[in-house]
């Protein structure tokens, strides 16, 4: 049997490595989404838990704000679905870094570093997976949301806008969340890292309170932190409440977060121990 | 000759442990290779070395004559991995699993699905095909695992304690398919704790111990290390001792021995156990010396093992460091 020799390498051409890039993150995605089929326990709490939130912040935070209602726009329902829905997708986004962690340790991300597959298909699989769970997610909370009173008041396309720009950012965040579970390789970790990571930036926002409510200090920060514009974004979509630019300043963050953490996940994934 | 693998001074240290001390080592294309050595003596490591799992500190490695450090991904083209444990997605199908490692290894829909068919009829898995692997038993798993390794038709399999769980029907099965694919044309290198295993697969073993190679050879060279066949005979009576040692002076290879307690004289006869023991009885008869029992001992390679890393052994069990459940 002759030996493979490296002067005879069949070299790939462009189209043919291109099409192998998106059948292996294919593969990896459905790997993911399967598991999700057979997880129906997974599934379950992950739709109960947005309709929780939204319940409890809805008649919790909703009885104390009513009164403000000028800086609420109208229904605090209106004002806090897309403040939710940015914290659920962020969620959504922790579970890639929680789920890599755990084939970190079941051995199974060897079996696909040992494969000749593409060495970005693992973690866009992934993260495509979870952000096809999370339009299933926001679907929900759209659906609950409109029987609690939620409606959109800005047209149909800037709605669709609102449940993009929603995606993206847990896309991006997905990536973050990807290199997190990496670095620190235990599920439970990667799962205490995120909220602690998400929890407070979620509160020092605009997702739930309008930011005149905190602070003077807490204002500076929650201004200016991406949650914030995710929130704002979000509204001035679904219901044409003014944002100053938040639907961009948060695209800019999701170009900010892939730039960075697209390839530094791929290159933690690559490196070996 | 074309080589399976080649490592040269290949070294991996972890803090100061020092997984591989300087291994060298190589293989024939074609054949099987086996590794042994005590726990923690780097066997699993030299195996991820060699599938571009982890990138060693110092050496070369090279796979088919391929480069793993500079040309990892040329090498992932043409091996198949099944690690010490196994690495397969519970929460999938049997059938599943191979399907998704065969479309990761480039194979068309159709032809992953034929393979995907036929590799779980030989594993003996048909009838589980469709369960998911969390139902599976160990020895299940294990089978997937190897079906994981062989969709692709890799060149050379690494194989890390294949056989570690399985029963002896499944051991035998799985020796079974490993030599088909020997037969075949396929390399493998294979680690054990089984030196039952490394002694009939292995056409050439290596015994490694804290990262380094203590003994490379045939299994016949190893157990030659052991100075041959042995051949003991009980004596009836004591009286017969000087009769029986005269007798047999022209056979041994080295000096025999006496055990009064036993009434039981030693004979080291070299390599050619079965034939010097026709001799032997046969001179025993012509001095008319009654035998109790009589009986020919070839060094297993259990005795080689022993032998080899038994120094170590002592102090191998005291130093219990904590050991990671897992490299990553
Ligand atoms: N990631 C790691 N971090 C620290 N030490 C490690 C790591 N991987 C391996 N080691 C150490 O390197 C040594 C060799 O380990 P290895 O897993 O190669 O042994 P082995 O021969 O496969 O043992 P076993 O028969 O128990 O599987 C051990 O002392 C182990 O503790
Ligand atoms: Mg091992």
């Amino acid at each position: 049997m002759p030996s493979l020799k490296e002067s005879e390498p069949p070299e790939m051409t462009l189209t043919k490595k291109l099409s192998y890039e998106f059948s292996d993150t294919w593969a990896v995605a459905k790997r993911n989404l399967l598991r999700y089929t057979r997880l129906p326990q997974l599934v379950f709490f992950s739709a109960i838990q947005p309709i929780i939130f939204l319940t409890l912040f809805n008649f919790v935070f909703g009885g104390a704000l009513g009164k403000s209602g000028a800086a609420l726009h109208g229904k605090y329902i209106n004002y806090l679905l897309p403040g939710i829905m940015v914290q659920v997708t962020l969620f959504g986004g922790l579970q890639t870094g929680i789920g890599l962690a755990r084939d970190i340790n079941s051995g199974i991300l060897d079996r696909f570093r040992s494969l000749p597959m593409s060495r970005a298909a693992v973690l866009a699989g992934r993260t495509f997976a979870d952000t096809l769970r999370n339009v299933v997610v926001i679907a929900i909370m759209l659906a609950y949301g409109s029987i609690l009173g939620f409606r959109f008041t800005n047209g149909f396309f800037p709605a669709v806008g609102m449940v993009l720009i929603l995606l993206l950012f847990g896309y991006a965040f997905s990536w973050f969340s990807a290199f997190i579970g990496m670095a620190v390789k235990d599920e439970e970790t990667a799962q205490l890292a995120g909220f602690v990571l998400v929890f407070p930036l979620v509160f020092a926002s605009a997702a739930f309170v309008p930011v005149q409510s905190m602070a003077t200090w807490l204002q500076h920060f929650a201004n200016n932190q991406p949650i914030t514009f995710a929130a704002n974004g979000a509204r001035e979509l679904a219901l044409g409440i003014p944002s100053h630019g938040a639907v961009w300043k948060l695209l800019a963050w999701v170009v900010g977060l892939l730039v960075v953490f697209v390839p530094l996940s791929i290159w933690r994934y690559k490196k070996s121990v | 000759m074309s080589l399976a693998f080649e490592v040269k001074n290949l070294a991996k240290h972890y803090g100061n442990v020092k997984a591989l001390d300087g291994v060298t080592l190589e293989a024939k294309e074609g054949s099987i290779f086996g590794l042994l050595g005590p726990n923690g003596a780097g066997k699993t490591t030299l195996v991820r070395a060699l599938s571009t799992l982890l990138e060693p500190d110092k050496g070369s490695a090279k796979v088919l004559g391929i480069d793993v450090i500079k040309n990892p991904q040329r090498v992932r083209e043409v091996i198949g991995l099944a690690g010490q444990f196994a690495a397969v997605d519970e929460y999938l199908t049997g059938e599943e699993n191979l399907y998704m490692v065969g479309r990761l290894y480039h194979l068309s829909a159709k032809e992953t699905k034929q393979r995907t068919k036929e590799l779980l009829e030989r594993l003996n898995l048909a009838d589980a095909a469709k369960r998911q692997v969390r139902t599976y038993s160990g020895g299940m798993r294990r089978r997937l695992d190897l079906g994981a390794c062989l969709v692709g038709r890799p060149k050379i399999l690494f194989l890390d304690e294949p056989t570690t769980g399985l029963d002896p029907r499944t051991r035998l099965d799985l020796w079974e398919i490993i030599r088909d694919l020997v037969s075949q044309g396929t390399s493998i290198l294979l680690t054990t704790q089984y030196l039952e295993e490394a002694d009939v697969l292995a056409d050439k073993i290596a015994v490694i111990d804290r990262g380094k190679v203590i003994a490379e050879g045939t299994s016949a060279k190893l157990k030659a290390m052991l100075g041959g066949d042995v051949i003991e005979i009980q004596l009836e009576s004591e009286r017969d001792r000087q009769k029986a040692e005269q007798a047999i002076k022209g056979i041994a290879k080295k000096a025999s021995s006496y055990d009064e307690a036993t009434k039981t004289l030693t004979i080291p006869v070299g390599s050619d156990g079965s034939k010097s023991l026709a001799e032997v009885v046969r001179s025993l008869d012509r001095a008319k010396v009654p035998i109790h029992a009589l009986a020919l001992h070839q060094p297993s390679l259990d005795d080689v093992f022993l032998t080899l890393t038994g120094a170590k052994a002592s102090e191998v069990a005291t130093d219990a460091k904590p050991k990671r459940k897992r490299a990553a």
